[in-house]
């Protein structure tokens, strides 16, 4: 193996790409060639480190450099690579420069692991050798060798992981039922169809570390006693579905996959599955009927997926960011993994943090922060410098939280107690010169085209909510439109057919509850 | 075997008939038109490879909103109006991109060239707000930076 004095890790996600990455690392291979350090120096291209603005992390001294334009490459080189005095004015603040991902929190909560994004940013993707070095495919060796299916899922069950897609089922419990039910054929299904607004982590997860989901998928199909899996990925992501689909060629090249699997007698097969821009596709078992190329409406449940799935046959249906979870469980043992985060809430969670504020992202905490905290230390306020009126959490069919409430903490007892989710990890910060009505129409606009159609309390329902804010947008509401509303949105919520319809209508109670003055601001005067 | 210049039965071919693998022939045969859409004659050859009835077929196009069956633009412009990309400003986004084009939403310009379409969360948020043209992203979005933008496709 090629021994090489220094590793430059270059983030080439999406908004690094936007912000010139393409150019940067054209440069700098230049400059390396003209300097003739092209054979000590590497290159390697990840996925996203967390910055605004291109950034590389240059090991072995692990310094960070932020906000790179091609012309300060000169500069790095020469001064960093060459006469090894780093460059102070491109560098990272100081606290971040430990950390890579999370950024800056690190100082702020002691103690903080990064788990689903251990190797995001610090590996690369495209290279399953740098996945092996880092303990890559060792959990899947380790219970193949050692454990029986049974002792697997006693792990995942004792670990109190929970799905992180946002339903927050028990995983352990779930593949407890599809090993508990005799099939000759058997599904895992990775759900990567991430289609909440506001959330990507699942495509960072993919992009920056695709070989987590693959181990973990052949895990759980030793554990369930599957041999074939399918990675469900929005058609849109091109970058998640190109990384995925080499990982997976690797994978089978060094029979991590493929036919007796470290010489046992586990087989198991991974193929890929493309989305086609259906929301509700996000819900088990119409992404199951997708798969089987029908509409992708839901079924009828009972009887569950774990049960009778994919074809007729028992499938276990988990998140990205769930699975991504499992090798570090196996490795490290499910009592570690309890002591993070809370109690009834295992585990770190990823947030993916918007809207108003200054630092926008991706960041992994334990589980109970508060959404102050985040709002302060993490966010940094608002970007526009304006006051801040009420976050979004959990996505669109997530809940409003007004400023007031803003100490809540982030875990699921103490979201669940107050009839809340954090679903799939949104958090999106609004300030005050956004109208209620203005958001909710829009909201309301991407409920009205996602849903199905299949049954009529959601397809009309989301149809007649985005008439009442359309009217009220323009001032032209009644008053009896808002007591409408209301009654329609109770019965959506009793009344739909799955959680789209009956998770649709949460932004809207909320905003009844908390904004109902602002809101009535629509109606036209006289107008009862 | 070639209708709309595309080589359906050439496609089809690679796939088994194994159930499973519609949408990745769906796709793969859209990515494969000049025009971004499956046209009627592919529709019954794939109806009649995969053993789906032809109205089956339609009812599977017609509900994802990346497949289309009618012609579209070389381009295809996507713009997310979710609402991360809509509190910082997407609608005028939107709009510049319409006056722009003088097209509505929905529809294709004279020239085949692009096609307006509405859509839901690309997953693009911490760069809102996003379009996607074709494969290309573009994010921090401004009204004036749609002239220069569209100008670079040929």
């Amino acid at each position: 193996m090629k021994f090489y004095r220094s590793h430059i890790i270059l983030g080439m996600d999406t908004p690094s790409l936007l912000a010139g990455a393409k150019g940067v690392r054209d440069t700098l291979e230049k400059q390396l060639k003209e300097k003739n350090i092209v054979n000590e120096i590497r290159i390697v291209e990840t996925g996203s480190l967390g910055y605004n603005g291109v950034s590389m992390i240059i090991y072995p001294e692990g310094i960070i450099y932020t906000g790179i334009k091609p012309e300060d490459i000169k500069e790095l080189v020469e001064e960093h690579l060459i006469k090894g005095r780093p460059v102070k004015r491109l560098m990272a603040i100081e606290s971040s420069q430990k950390d890579i991902c999370a950024g800056k929190q690190e100082k702020l909560l002691d103690g903080q692991v990064r788990i689903v994004l251990k190797n995001a940013g610090s590996i690369d993707p495209e290279n399953i050798i740098e996945y092996i070095a880092k303990d890559g495919y060792m959990a899947l060796g380790k219970v193949l060798n050692e454990n029986t299916p049974k002792e697997v899922i006693d792990i995942v069950k004792n670990s109190e992981l929970k799905g992180r897609g946002g339903a927050a089922f028990p995983t352990g419990k779930k593949w407890e039922f599809t090993y508990n039910t005799e099939s000759s054929q058997k599904y895992v299904i990775c759900n990567a169809d991430e289609g909440e607004p506001g959330t990507f982590k699942d495509r960072l997860i993919m992009e920056g570390d695709p070989h987590a989901v693959i181990e973990a998928m052949a895990i759980c199909a030793y554990a369930i006693g599957a041999n074939k899996g399918y990675i469900y990925v929005r058609g849109e992501y091109k970058l998640s579905i190109d990384r995925i689909k080499k990982a997976i060629k690797d994978a089978e090249e060094h029979n991590f996959l493929g036919e007796n699997i470290f010489d046992s007698d586990f087989s198991f097969n991974i193929e890929v599955c493309l989305g086609g821009g259906a929301y509700v596709c996000g819900e088990e078992t119409a992404l199951i009927e997708s798969i089987e190329g029908k509409r992708g409406e839901p079924r009828l449940k009972p009887p569950y997926p774990p049960v009778c799935g994919l074809f007729g046959k028992p499938t276990i249906v988990n998140n990205v960011e769930t699975l991504a979870n499992i090798p570090q469980i196996i490795l490290n043992g499910s009592d570690w993994f309890k002591k993070l985060g809370v109690k009834g809430s295992a585990g770190t969670k990823v947030f993916t943090i918007l809207g108003d504020i200054n630092e926008k992202g991706l960041i992994e905490v334990p589980m109970g922060i508060s959404l102050k905290e985040v709002f302060e230390n993490i966010a940094k306020g608002t970007r526009s410098g304006k006051k801040v009126k009420f976050a979004h959490i959990g996505g669109s069919s997530g809940n409003i939280v007004p400023f007031n409430n803003f100490d809540i903490k982030l875990d699921l007892n103490t979201l669940a107690s107050s009839d809340l989710t954090h679903g799939s990890g949104v958090i999106l910060f609004v300030s005050e010169d956004i109208h209620i009505n203005d958001y909710l129409k829009s909201v309301a606009k991407f409920f009205k085209h996602e849903s199905c159609g299949k049954c009529t309390p959601c397809r009309e329902g989301t149809f007649r909510i985005y008439q009442f804010m359309e009217k009220l947008n323009k001032k032209e509401g009644k008053k009896s439109d808002i007591s409408k509303m209301k009654d329609l949105c109770k019965v959506m919520k009793n009344a739909s057919f799955c959680g789209l319809g009956q998770a649709a209508v949460n932004p809207f109670l909320d905003a009844m509850t908390h904004f109902e003055k602002e809101m009535m601001e629509g109606v036209k005067e006289g107008k009862k | 075997m070639t209708c709309c210049n595309v080589d359906v039965g050439k496609i089809l071919k690679e796939y088994s008939e194994e159930k499973g693998n519609l949408m990745e022939i769906l796709h793969k045969i859209q990515n494969s038109s000049k025009e971004n859409y499956i046209c009627d004659d592919c529709m019954k050859k794939i109806s009649d490879y995969t053993k789906l009835p032809l109205n089956k077929l339609y009812g599977v196009t017609s509900f994802y909103t990346m497949f289309s069956n009618k012609k579209r633009g070389k381009y295809v412009i996507r713009m997310c109006e979710s609402c991360p990309c809509h509190v910082l400003g997407a609608e005028a986004v939107i709009n510049s991109f319409v006056d722009e084009l003088g097209i509505k939403v929905g529809e294709t310009t004279k020239d085949g060239k692009f096609t307006l379409e509405h859509c839901a969360c690309l997953g693009l948020c911490a760069v809102a707000p996003a379009v996607m043209i074709n494969e290309d992203v573009h994010g921090n979005l401004k009204p004036e930076m749609v002239k220069d933008i569209i100008a670079k496709y040929e």
